[in-house]
């Protein structure tokens, strides 16, 4: 309590010197000794009105020698309906008052009704302290100083984009090899005031754990599954453990969803992944001709079986007669359309001028 | 009243500084915060200390009280911290390098001793990385290589946890989690030796992939004529002698005439009386 005194001592001092606080005139205001510093912004507020109008009105009659001098000289002046010593001040009390009373009112209204939005809750402190959350409509608290209400987006997802910007991103697979993958991570807040109290960087905290999650889980897949058929396992996968494990810190987060968006083969081995492309695609044709090739031969094979078939059951029914017919228009069509020598006698053969017959039927055919 | 209208400055002025000596009596100690109550550099309470299990806004957090100019209050973050390890080379037992990142969560759950042991939560980050860094080098250098990318990896961290817990309970922090961010090659000869790995892994694939399907197309191909010897064979089976002339007939027509497509080459035949188609030209005795 002696510091107090000390304090008020100081400050009476203050008002007694001749000079004046304000006599220099640099307006640094009282606040200097008496006022003690921090944390009382809103307490002061209606309070500390009335004092500071004055001081304002101060700054000019530089020179005074003592406050009720100074109330004197403002008098004289009639300025503006200002407040002074003895009687005159009455009325004027009264319309601070009435002013006070009126910031105060509305002070309670704006600090304790609270509009909530259908995607967001608002989050009560009372002195600090959790005390409840405020569904979406109009909640209604303890005015300000008491209840303080922080608004939180609930609804609203976000978007945390991951991986594969830097070149040098690369992960690890379980056959060891690189991978450059680009996700995203949608997640959010699921309780409010677990968001807002306990974890001190929410947002860094997920974008660690989801790195954590995917180098996990990818190196636990081959590079061909994790390009693969395998991705939507994998975001799977990557989702229910990050879950877990900012379950595990209480972080009050939904991970709503993972999302690969890019999982190539890094840079620098593209060339040889676009020759195993190149070199499926071969394999395929390779496989669809020997295809064309079977399908074909099975057709012509029923074919010519059918078509054997079809003479043979007609050939039961008359064996030796459709043989020869079939000799003889055979042999019709093949005689017919050929150069035909019959010779009598026996071993004449060497001496006929074969290529010569032959030519004179290339001529006969080039004339026609 | 009175004193009021004479003296209306020093009435604010004495009205503010008791509503500033009532603030700092009672102290608002917000949800995020533990307080460590400081009597003349002396330590007399903790304010809103971290309790396992405890809800949020169960107690602890609120209106406070302090005697004040005399207690100072030192403020400790409650949330869950962060603490990065600067990342670093680790070399497993098979002598390969990785380079790890890995960050480790943490509490304060016990203000009064982080505040004597380290002082400011600056200075426990300070401490507690070097440390972190060590153990995981330590835990993962015990393992092979291959191991690191599996998923045995999560037994490792648990590992890593417990022996930073023992570090970390001396401060009275309480470590959550320790995980493995990520695990690179390091630049250089061990980045450019997998990447050729992979690349000639790819080559191999390439090609055993084009062998394969020769290998189907031939199979395939095998297959087809197969089925076509079965179909014909079926067939044509049902009288050998009858097919043997058929057959004939028909290969006569295309080494002669040609098969409908190609015309065959011009042929001349020379007969003689005695061959059988002729046999009639002679008179058949009766």
């Amino acid at each position: 309590m002696n510091i107090i005194s000390g304090w008020g001592s100081r400050v009476r001092g203050l008002f007694a010197d001749t000079k004046g606080p304000w006599g220099s005139g640099s307006g640094s205001g009282s606040g200097g000794g008496s006022e003690p510093p921090p944390d009382d912004g809103q307490g002061a507020g209606p309070w500390g009105e009335p004092p500071r109008k004055r001081r304002a009105g101060l700054n000019p009659a530089a020179n005074v020698a003592s406050l009720d001098e100074l109330l004197r000289k403002r008098l004289r002046f009639g300025g503006g309906g200002g407040g002074g010593g003895g009687l005159p001040t009455r009325p004027s009390g009264a319309l601070i008052f009435w002013a006070v009373l009126g910031f105060i009112a509305l002070w309670l209204v704006f600090t304790s009704i609270h509009s909530i939005s259908p995607g967001q809750r608002g989050v009560v402190l009372r002195f600090g302290r959790y005390s409840s959350t405020l569904g979406p409509g109009v909640g209604i608290t303890l005015p300000s100083p008491i209840d303080r209400v922080t608004k939180i987006d609930v609804e609203n997802i976000r978007n945390i984009d991951l991986g594969s910007d830097d070149a040098n991103d690369l992960m690890l697979t379980g056959d060891q090899n690189l991978i450059d993958i680009a996700y995203q991570v949608r997640w959010n807040i699921r309780t409010p005031e677990l968001y807002l109290f306990q974890l001190a960087q929410p947002d860094e905290t997920i974008r660690e754990v989801a790195e954590s999650a995917m180098r996990s889980v990818v190196s636990r897949v081959s590079l061909n599954d994790a390009m693969g058929d395998r991705r939507a396992e994998i975001e799977a996968q990557v989702a229910e453990s990050m879950q877990r494990i900012l379950d595990s810190y209480r972080a009050g987060i939904q991970v709503q969803g993972i999302a690969i968006k890019q999982a190539d083969p890094p840079a620098a081995v593209n060339d040889a992944f676009k020759q195993v492309t190149a070199s499926q695609q071969k394999a395929q044709s390779y496989i669809n001709g020997a295809n064309a090739y079977a399908l074909q031969l099975r057709q012509k094979a029923q074919g010519d079986a059918t078509a054997f078939d079809k003479v043979y059951e007609q050939y039961k029914l008359a064996p030796e007669v459709t043989r020869r017919r079939m000799y003889y228009e055979t042999m019709e069509q093949v005689l017919s359309k050929v150069d035909k020598t019959i010779i009598e006698a026996p071993g004449i053969t060497p001496y006929l001028p074969l290529p010569q017959v032959q030519k004179s039927t290339q001529q006969q055919e080039a004339q026609q | 009243m009175d004193f009021i209208h004479r003296r209306p400055l020093m009435a604010a002025g004495l009205l503010v500084l008791l509503l500033g000596l009532l603030l700092s009596a009672f102290p608002i100690i917000p949800e995020t915060k533990q307080a460590v109550v400081v009597r003349f550099g002396k330590p007399v309470a903790v304010l809103n200390q971290f309790e396992a299990g405890r809800p949020i806004g169960a107690a602890g957090a609120g209106i406070s009280f302090r005697i004040p100019f005399i207690d100072q209050i030192v403020w400790i973050d409650k949330r869950v911290q962060d603490v990065d390890m600067q990342r670093q080379q680790v070399i497993s037992t098979d002598q390969r390098r990785l380079e790890v990142d890995a960050f480790a969560r943490y509490r304060i759950v016990d203000p009064l001793l982080m505040y004597i042991r380290a002082g400011t939560e600056a200075q426990l980050t300070e401490q507690l990385r070097p440390i972190l860094g060590s153990e995981v080098r330590n835990e993962l250098g015990r393992i092979e290589f291959a191991q690191l990318l599996t998923p045995e990896r999560q037994g490792i961290m648990d590992s890593v946890r417990t022996s930073l817990n023992k570090i970390a309970r001396q401060y009275g922090v309480e470590v959550l989690d320790v995980r493995i961010k990520r695990t690179d090659l390091p630049d250089g000869a061990p980045l450019s030796a997998a990447f050729d790995r992979m690349r000639t892994a790819r080559e191999q694939e390439a090609r055993s992939i084009l062998a394969e399907g020769g290998k189907q197309a031939q199979i395939i191909r095998a297959q087809a004529d197969a089925d076509a010897a079965r179909v014909y064979a079926a067939s044509f089976g049902k009288d050998p002698d009858f097919y043997d002339f058929y057959r004939a007939m028909q290969s006569y027509q295309i080494t002669f005439i040609g098969d409908g497509q190609e015309k065959a080459s011009p042929t001349t035949i020379v007969l003689s009386p005695q061959n059988d188609y002729l046999k009639e030209f002679s008179g058949r005795p009766r």
